[in-house]
């Protein structure tokens, strides 16, 4: 009798959760679609700027005949292209520095100071000098989508290489595991929620670094399609542009999110 | 002959500011299959004697000799289990067992077939694919045992390994190594906090004294208590009055250190 009580008050549990969820996307959609009525109205009545701030129905319009032209794909796909490379890299040559670091300690100690002025240093200002010595490209865009998340990644990485409790590594020791195996074994399997949590961090980076890179080579990518937007004064490219920006890289992060719930849903 | 011999090991540890020394003039051997405690006050040095017999600290003065060859890194017949378990929390159990294999290149079938009876002997055969985090403390503390066990170290170095149970567990726990050990016919060394302990499951216990950590005093385990497993040995009638001989001689240390 007892347990059919226990398993009502489970079940209106259960049903409250799913209430208050189903509560909160409603209100999310609903500032969602607000959002975008409203921008529309105001911009139909002359609330706002139609030239500066453009519409959704003009945005939409300008999206279909891009997409229909086939001209957008190339864009969206090479802007997608150089962000991704830029993460991956970044979030790679950032972790085998951090290895370095880790294996030298005299390394580390002399290039501490390196690396902390590197790390203050706004990257994005490197962007002219990087395109005068790759050349205006493909290549110096990904150098830069690199170049913004690398050093802080380092960073990063290597203080959770160091914080790794040592007695693991004496485990490893105590077994006659040399250096490399430790590394192997322990110290990077130890810190990879760091890493994919850096991975995180620079999607965000890797977007920031390929967007100014592609304002200042002008060629081709979403960030040319704004700058070229804002140049011959047409908003409404500026605005689409940033709102496919928007959705891929919430699309990036969740993907991301996915692989670190993956990788490590086995520790406490 | 002795398994292991200490010839005036000394360690001292250097730091910017100041040297301390932890360990001086530490003599002994053990023989193979003898079962050895360390008691002693706490920062005594215990740990890191056995760091230094496993081979992970080089003393600062003295040798340590495994069959009369002189140690300079961790020997492959001594297998060292730490304070806590350090399980690998991303390895399943059965391949934080075989980790030891894996690095003393005796990764062969055999082998491993040989750490999963272990894991069967000490009653966690369901556990192989799980994870550390799923298990209990007690469950862990006997994963971590078998670890050691499985590269089959001719001897034991153990670093209160009991510490972080409940008494009924560790009553359990005592016997149950107490016996595989026996059974396997291995050499031990226990460091620990518990004086019963120490006389429940050894042959020997050393003493040590602090600041700098010297052994103190040295006992015999009467035949009496050797012969039972530690939770008998604790109800057998010698053990109060072994308990309260150490016991009396531990106080010494203390008033010795507060002099
Ligand atoms: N890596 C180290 N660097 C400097 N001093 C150390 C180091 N490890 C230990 N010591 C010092 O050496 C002494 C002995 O330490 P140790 O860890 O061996 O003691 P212990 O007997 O195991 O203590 P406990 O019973 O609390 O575990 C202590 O005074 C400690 O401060
Ligand atoms: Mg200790």
């Amino acid at each position: 009798m007892n347990k059919t009580i226990m398993n009502e008050k489970h079940r209106e549990y259960l049903q409250s959760l799913k209430k208050e969820k189903r509560n909160i996307r409603f209100v999310q959609l609903l500032i969602f679609i607000s959002f975008f009525l409203l921008w529309e109205i105001s911009s139909v009545k002359g609330w706002i700027n139609p030239l500066l701030f453009s519409s959704p129905t003009k945005i939409w319009t300008l999206f279909l005949e891009k997409a229909s032209d086939g001209s957008l794909y190339l864009h969206v796909i090479f802007t997608l292209g150089e962000t991704v490379l830029g993460f991956i890299l970044g979030t790679l040559l950032g972790t085998l520095l951090a290895a370095l670091l880790w294996w030298s300690p005299f390394l580390s100690k002399v290039l501490d100071p390196y690396l902390v002025v590197l790390n203050a240093m706004p990257k994005v200002a490197l962007g002219p000098i990087l395109i005068v010595a790759i050349g205006p490209n493909f290549g110096s865009i990904i150098a830069m989508g690199i170049l913004i998340s690398i050093i802080i990644t380092t960073l990063v990485v290597y203080t959770a290489f160091q914080n790794v409790d040592a007695n693991y590594v004496k485990v490893i020791r105590s077994f006659g595991g040399n250096k490399k195996q430790c590394f192997k074994e322990v110290i990077l399997p130890a810190c990879f929620p760091n890493i994919i949590s850096s991975l995180k961090v620079n999607v965000g980076l890797s977007w920031v670094g390929v967007i100014v890179g592609e304002f200042l080579v002008s060629k081709q990518g979403l960030g040319y399609m704004i700058i070229y937007g804002f140049q011959v004064f047409n908003f409404t490219l500026v605005l689409m542009s940033l709102l496919i920006i928007a959705i891929m890289a919430t699309v990036m992060y969740q993907g991301v999110e996915l692989l670190e719930r993956k990788l490590i849903k086995h520790r406490s | 002959m002795a398994f292991l011999q200490l010839k005036s090991v000394g360690q001292t540890y250097f730091s910017k500011t100041s040297a301390t020394t932890a360990l001086e003039d530490i003599t002994l051997s053990v023989n193979e299959g003898e079962f050895i405690s360390i008691l002693g006050p706490s920062g005594c040095g215990k740990s890191t004697l056995l760091s230094i017999i496993a081979g992970l600290l080089l003393p600062t003065v003295g040798s340590v000799m495994v069959n009369n060859q002189r140690i300079t890194q961790p020997h492959p017949k001594i297998g060292y289990m730490l304070q806590q378990d350090y399980l690998f929390p991303w390895k399943t159990i059965e391949d934080n067992i075989t980790i030891g294999l894996k690095l003393r290149n005796q990764y062969s079938f055999e082998h491993i077939q040989g750490a999963f009876t272990l894991l069967k002997e000490i009653g966690l055969d369901h556990t192989r694919s799980k994870y550390p985090s799923e298990l209990s403390g007690g469950m862990r503390q006997r994963v971590a045992l078998v670890r050691t066990l499985a590269t089959h170290p001719k001897m034991l170095l153990l670093d209160e390994p009991f510490s972080a149970l409940d008494y009924q567990t560790k009553l359990k726990l005592e016997d149950l190594v107490s016996s595989t050990l026996k059974e396997h016919g291995k050499t031990a060394i226990l460091v620990t906090h518990d004086i019963g302990e120490a006389i429940a499951m050894s042959d020997t216990v050393i003493l040590l004294s602090s600041n700098p950590g010297r052994i103190f005093r040295t006992f015999k385990i009467p035949e009496t208590l050797r012969a039972l497993l530690p939770f008998e040995a604790r109800q057998h009638p010698d053990f109060s009055a072994t308990f309260q001989q150490i016991w009396e001689e531990l106080e010494h240390i203390e008033q010795n250190d507060n002099e």
